[in-house]
């Protein structure tokens, strides 16, 4: 079973990235769980989300503690959260940022300019399609078709064709440090 | 056709599916996003149903009552206060035996203020009349919702489905929706025996003299006990026609096990994974969930947990000064029988704290101690409590 | 519903005889009868308004009918002509 745990600031959609990275995996027939941690959500303060994907149902409900892969929706959250706690040998992180920052372990890092593609994309720095391309990229848990598609059914039309650029874009610009 | 639904979403999804006629409810956390999602299919069409949008949720359900009296189906959700709100009303859906269909997302109860999931909310109404259901995961909200119509019309009784507050309310998963061809085969039109209707007048809640309320209870009574047997017949043939079955409980590698963890609603999942980890290394532990609450399946309980050496209910809730309110009902259930198991009582999971495999552990760690030595010291104990945290004056 | 001589509760104590009221004569209860001036009646209703039983038709004047009447006296403290007195029973 492989468990996400998404570092984000209340709407930036963390939640939402942990649902359509659990729908695309729905998409290539595997399963999946996506929830919040169970906070009081409010825009700006600092926020989880997991998601779960297995080739078989999923039943355990905790919270993620030592995740396999870890994506950072906002740079500057790493001066205030240990983005990388429990994450477990081998685990990735993938991470909104215009230059790779430093502490993180390199060899199991992925950059991308989320923000940067979202305001090119979308007009508004809502990072969260973006940053999943870079995950996709970096982890290969999805497919980029799989994720592309996910995207495209969750959002409206419109939307959805922004999203998408947003998710081919970053999974292009990703950098694997 | 299989779909990512949150329990929200499963839950609005199946009231759709089962043609509800009136929808009246006010928001509160968790549950606001099942009657949006509802508002959401009556505003674009896809829903032909009344939406009563009202002040209290003490008004929801008397608007529901008013709704099933004239045999309209009904259908509303609510969290926590708002249930308490409604307390009032829920005794009076049962007496007047109206086949209102309520989703409760499982929230705790204030004082302090808290949000989160745990079940104080459904158990402080437990002896309502209305039939309760805990859910362990979104397919099961989804399947019964749709099985809680046939038992509620069925038998003219409320139903609860109750389902963890976040932990399922706002958690995404793989649920199967049924085509509305196949639910509208399996879930006939509510036709009530004694609607309020003009061209054939009735007298419904006239008042129960001491010469007639006891009788109006005792019947009551029986209805609810009656549910039993309709909830397995229902669920069978839901089996049939579905697929997928839940029973009063469900017994989870318990056949031959020497301690057996009993437990309601989402934390059995996680349970489960536990269970398979532990028989890997040759224990002998299983898990039986109680899906139908009220009535209590007094006699599926029995005969699932008779031959376990210890017995550890674990759960979300407490009657304060005494014990946990499935650990109370068990004990009850097991009274009289001879060579009845042990029984531990672990209150977890209060406002949200996570109950984590570690806890889960514990317990079975304690109920092997106790199966060892034959004997319970403290059978009521608390799971993951910061003990350092409690204060002086308590 | 009933069943023989015995009256079966229906589920939910929904009574089904729209109008069953009136099998049960509550002019047994009485102590005090209203006695109506016929001269001081003006046949306004005050007293057919305020009945709760109701056992008074309206009209000049206004009649009460005995075998629900339960003597409470509301119609005779209600008139505004003073035409009702309250009786003793069994003093005509």
């Amino acid at each position: 079973m492989i468990e996400v745990r998404f570092h984000g600031r209340g709407g930036q959609g963390a939640v939402t990235a942990a649902r359509l990275l659990v729908e695309a995996a729905f998409l290539e027939g595997k399963y999946g769980q996506a929830f919040p941690f169970f906070g009081a959500e409010r825009r700006g303060a600092p926020i989880v989300a997991f998601a779960r994907i297995d080739d078989k149902p999923i039943r355990t409900r905790t919270q993620v503690y030592e995740p396999s892969h870890v994506v950072v929706l906002d740079p500057t959250l790493l001066e205030v959260t240990n983005v990388a706690a429990g994450l477990k040998a081998g685990g990735i992180v993938v991470v909104n940022a215009k230059e790779a920052p430093t502490g993180l372990p390199a060899g199991r890092l992925a950059v991308v300019d989320a923000t940067g593609i979202a305001l090119e994309t979308l007009g508004a720095p809502i990072t969260n399609t973006a940053i999943l391309g870079a995950l996709a990229r970096a982890t290969k848990l999805v497919s980029l078709d799989s994720l592309v598609r996910a995207v495209g059914n969750y959002f409206g039309d419109k939307l959805a064709e922004k999203n998408i650029a947003a998710v081919r874009v970053a999974y292009e610009r990703t950098k694997l440090l | 056709m299989k779909q990512v639904l949150t329990g929200n979403e499963a839950a609005a999804i199946a009231a759709k599916l089962a043609r509800v006629k009136v929808i009246s409810a006010y928001p509160i956390t968790p549950q606001t996003a099942i009657v949006e999602k509802l508002a959401e299919f009556v505003a674009n069409g896809e829903l032909d149903a009344e939406f009563m949008k009202v002040e209290s949720e003490h008004s929801a359900m008397s608007a529901c009552i008013g709704a099933a009296a004239v045999g309209a189906r009904a259908f509303t959700a609510t969290s926590s206060q708002g249930l308490m709100l409604m307390s009032e009303m829920l005794y009076i859906a049962a007496g007047l035996r109206l086949p209102i269909v309520m989703a409760n997302a499982n929230r705790a109860l204030s004082a302090p203020l808290n949000i989160w999931c745990d079940q104080q909310d459904s158990m402080a109404v437990r002896d309502s009349g209305w039939v309760q259901l805990y859910c362990e995961d979104n397919q099961e909200i989804l399947d019964s919702i749709l099985q809680a119509y046939r038992v509620a019309e069925e038998l003219m009784l409320p139903v609860m489905v109750c389902f963890d507050g976040y932990i399922l309310s706002h958690t995404a998963e793989p649920v199967d929706v049924p085509e509305q061809e196949e639910v509208d085969d399996f879930l006939p039109p509510y036709r009530p025996r004694h609607p309020l209707d003009p061209a054939m007048p009735v007298t419904m809640g006239p008042v129960g003299v001491p010469e007639y309320y006891q009788e109006i209870r005792y019947m009551l009574h029986e209805a609810v006990r009656a549910a039993r047997d309709k909830i397995v017949e229902v669920d069978r043939e839901y089996g049939k026609r579905f697929g997928r079955r839940y029973g009063l409980v469900e017994c989870y590698r318990s056949d031959d096990a020497e301690i057996i963890l009993l437990t309601l609603g989402s934390l059995s999942g996680t349970a489960k994974d536990l269970i398979d980890r532990s028989r890997k290394r040759g224990e002998r532990v299983g898990l039986v969930r109680v899906r139908a609450y009220r009535p209590f399946p007094r006699e599926v309980l029995v005969k699932a947990l008779e031959h376990a050496k210890v017995v550890a209910v674990l759960e979300k809730d407490i009657s304060l000064g005494w014990a946990g309110a499935l650990f109370a009902d068990v004990s009850c259930a097991l009274a009289n029988v001879e060579g009845a198991p042990l029984l531990m009582n672990f209150i977890c999971g209060l406002g949200g704290r996570d109950v984590s495999p570690l806890q889960i552990r514990e317990a079975l760690r304690a109920a092997a101690r106790a199966a060892e030595v034959g004997e319970v010291k403290r059978p009521v104990r608390w799971l993951g409590l910061r003990e350092k945290l409690v204060g002086l004056g308590i | 519903m009933v069943e023989g001589d015995i009256l079966k509760i229906i589920a939910g104590a929904v009574i089904t005889e729209p109008g069953n009221t009136a099998q049960t004569e509550t002019g047994s209860w009485r102590n005090f009868r209203p006695v109506i001036d016929e001269a001081k009646c003006t046949g306004c209703g005050m007293c057919w308004m305020f009945c709760p039983e109701p056992a008074i038709s309206k009209g000049k004047p206004a009649r009460v009918d005995y075998r629900y009447c339960k003597g409470c006296g509301i119609c005779a403290n209600e008139c505004p002509f003073k035409a009702i007195t309250m009786v003793p029973e069994g003093r005509d």
